[in-house]
């Protein structure tokens, strides 16, 4: 199938860094952020823990420069924060020096505002301006103005592998010429919406998550942003880029089994992990690292390892999900191991799966749990969602 | 660039819709700021225990693309791609309203589960078993045509048929916000017709329309997809460029098209991005508009795409949605433009097969 999709650049912001050098940083040091709740009032306080990201709201919109009578949502800002920086990693100052896009993922949106105003605002007017910040199309429009994109610019909202479907429609829009650089990724700020949410699905973890363990105790959820900057190969050619490397398998598919629950076996997952390989033209020996789903629920940690195990049997690649340091980011979290899974094939590194202890009986997968130095070539990264939405994206170095 | 015939359609809408063949001949103007849905005949196509348990997102989802499915001749479609400007809204509210009147407490996960803004599709594909490519756009007013140019890239990339379509819900909650801030007109202006109102807003109104794209022409063929295009932000200038630049493109000029489908909406603000186009590039060409029908609801442009595809069968343009007086001998080449607020405009072309 030739080669992939170039990456030119990378921003995040998570409870782990405000950027790529520090969530790097973080992830080296084995430092999870995960925390008890602030910036939310809410009753669960004390029985939830929370990748949250210690900055207020206001802090984020002074490191913008927007005004304060601004209407960014905390999905907005944090997104804007991470579009900014994958720009200048890739060394862009015109944005528009070719056929740009940007195509964002996000399930809050504006509800963090909604829920905040839900009945003031009928009496103050002064709130109002927050009403139009509830779309999730509009924390998309809004970084593209900022930025100055005027074509195509969309979102995508498939719960929690939605960031691993905005990289590949920007892939598959290179790909296929409509575009010639694209901006991918996606953001969520945590919220009382899911908070509660999730909780009433029982699935909130009391303590610090422990994915792909035995005695897993549910999912830490958490806050992020990050976008990737992909560009075509004339691009990358003609301002003589720096490539961090490429996308080169993407493929999604649905599991048809239930709104929320996973099929027991991963039906799928494996479907999209397969579909994937296809893709990228690889078979399952050529994978050197997954960075798993792995939400430590009960449910996808036993689907996701039926599935690992249907996909590459007793040839395990090594294997680790990075859900314990920065939680459960929701529509941003196939953004934020889209950067990590660059990262380790840029650094040769396979980052630690913290917590785990036991493993699950019935597939025996043992994540990596110290920072592993080993040659690494191509990534599988897995994103599922609500909805029965299973996504892969493979990343290869060359 | 392959083909891609619309080989059937399903519309659900706050009009009787459920004929494709009637069209819009019968439907009349809406007259309430916000218009409910005209129900469809849900057990037609949804078991009766399910009928209770759907949202009214996934019921017209289901009812919409199940007529779109039959009419093609398609079980089980190779991709299902929706777009829903604010998904399932009504769940989102319920819950959200539970979480705050109860301060957190009792809540069940009902609401929640269904809250997602890829219900409808996820909905869809279950009901079909279907575990194909599933995809969920959220873009405001151009979430169906960016489902549209993703389902024309699958085929390229070698499946055969996608089911694409259009889905937003009336939230009264949302509603209320949106008079606040005038995106909803007034009670008392709808006593003039939509286009002469003069007033800020619009009608709000919910719907759903799917279309089954494919790379072959079927005896049921209603047009030939053969471009989308869509622009974060244009000025009403920029407008008249872009669409040009858009048909030639595509080999056409303005004087190829036969028909325009504008998205007006009675916006007294935004609607001259439609009537500078009109009063000029468009002054000798056949312009309709449906709002008036549908309402606006982020994802009402499908209703606008399924109205040309009802133009180019029937080959007729009935009078109720035409703006001026120019008859086209035959329908060969359809444009539409939607926009919303200045921003998310598109462009669409179609042609008849």
């Amino acid at each position: 199938m030739g080669k992939g999709v170039a990456i030119t650049g990378m921003g995040i912001i998570s409870s782990i860094g405000n950027t790529v050098e520090e969530n790097y940083q973080s992830l080296l040091q084995k430092t999870p952020g995960i925390s008890k709740i602030e910036g939310i009032s809410t009753i669960h306080k004390d029985h939830i823990k929370v990748g949250e990201i210690k900055i207020s709201n206001e802090d984020l919109s002074d490191l913008l420069n927007l005004p304060s009578s601004n209407n960014y949502s905390r999905t907005a800002l944090l997104a804007e924060i991470a579009a900014k920086e994958a720009l200048k990693s890739a060394g862009i100052t015109d944005v528009n020096s070719c056929n740009t896009g940007l195509i964002s993922a996000t399930s809050v949106g504006g509800m963090d505002l909604t829920e905040k105003y839900f009945y003031s605002l009928f009496e103050e007017e002064k709130n109002r301006k927050y009403i139009e910040s509830h779309s999730a199309g509009n924390s998309s429009t809004k970084i593209a103005n900022s930025l100055g994109i005027t074509g195509f610019v969309s979102t995508i909202s498939t719960a929690c592998s939605s960031a691993a479907n905005s990289i590949m429609l920007g892939a598959r829009m290179i790909k296929a010429g409509k575009l010639d650089r694209v901006i991918v990724g996606g953001a969520d700020c945590l919220s009382k919406f899911t908070i509660n949410g999730f909780k009433t699905l029982m699935i909130l973890s009391e303590t610090n998550c422990k994915p792909f363990d035995a005695n897993r105790t549910g999912l830490n959820l958490g806050e992020a942003a990050a976008f990737l900057v992909l560009e075509s190969d004339a691009c990358v050619k003609a301002d003589n880029k720096k490539v961090l490397g490429y996308v080169s398998g993407y493929a999604n598919a649905n599991d048809a089994f239930h709104q929320t629950a996973s099929s027991v076996d991963g039906e799928g997952a494996t479907l999209a992990m397969k579909k994937a390989l296809k893709v990228a033209g690889l078979c399952s020996g050529d994978i050197d690292y997954i960075n798993a789903h792995g939400t430590a629920t009960e449910n996808n940690d036993a689907s996701e390892s039926q599935a690992i195990r249907r996909v590459f049997g007793d040839n395990l690649p090594k294997v680790s999900s990075t859900k314990a340091y920065t939680g459960h980011t929701l529509a941003a979290a196939a953004a934020i191991e889209a950067v990590y899974s660059v990262m380790a094939l840029q650094n040769n590194l396979v980052f630690p799966n913290l917590n785990f202890e036991t493993p699950i009986k019935e597939t025996n997968i043992i994540p990596e749990t110290e920072l592993l130095q080993k040659d690494l070539h191509h990534v599988l990264s897995n994103s599922f969602g609500f909805g029965g939405n299973c996504s892969t994206l493979i990343f290869s170095k060359e | 660039m392959g083909n891609y015939y619309i080989n059937g359609i399903g519309c659900v809408s706050a009009q009787d819709s459920s004929d494709n063949e009637l069209g819009l001949q019968n439907f009349v103007a809406l007259t309430e700021n916000v218009a409910p849905l005209q129900k469809p005949d849900y057990k037609k196509y949804i078991k009766p225990t399910m009928i209770r348990r759907m949202s009214v997102g996934v019921k017209m989802g289901v009812v919409a693309s199940s007529m779109a499915l039959q009419e093609a001749n398609v079980e089980v479609p190779e991709a299902i791609i929706t777009g829903s400007g604010m998904g399932c809204l009504r769940d989102s509210e319920k819950f959200l309203k539970n979480i705050i009147d109860n301060e957190e407490q009792f809540l069940t996960p009902t609401a929640f589960i269904q809250s997602t803004h890829n219900t409808v599709g996820g909905q869809i594909a279950l009901g079909l078993a279907c575990k194909a490519y599933n995809v969920t756009y959220v873009h405001d007013a151009t979430s169906f045509e960016t489902s549209l140019i993703d389902g024309m890239m699958i085929l390229d990339e070698g499946e055969q048929n996608v089911l694409v379509g259009g889905v937003d819900e009336i939230g009264n909650h949302t509603t209320e916000l949106h008079k606040l801030i005038d995106r909803v007109k007034k009670e008392e202006t709808l006593k003039n017709s939509l286009l002469n109102s003069k007033t800020k807003g619009s009608i709000y109104s919910e719907g759903s329309q799917f279309f089954v794209l494919e790379d072959k022409k079927k005896g049921n063929c209603y047009a030939q997809l053969l471009d989308v295009t869509i622009y974060n932000k244009l000025s009403k200038n920029e407008v008249t460029q872009k669409l040009e630049a858009f048909l030639m493109d595509n080999n056409l000029t303005i004087s190829d098209i036969d028909v325009v489908v504008l998205g007006l909406n009675g916006e007294v603000d935004y609607d001259a991005y439609y009537t500078t186009l009109q009063n000029t590039l468009l002054v000798n060409t056949t312009q309709v508009y449906y709002k008036h029908f549908s309402g606006e609801y982020n994802t009402a442009s499908a209703f606008g795409m399924w109205t040309a595809c009802t133009l180019l069968k029937s080959q007729k343009v009935p009078g109720n949605i035409q703006l001026n007086d120019i008859q086209p001998t035959s329908i060969k080449n359809v444009v539409l433009y939607n926009q919303y607020r200045g921003e998310n405009h598109s462009f669409v072309l179609l042609k008849s097969c």
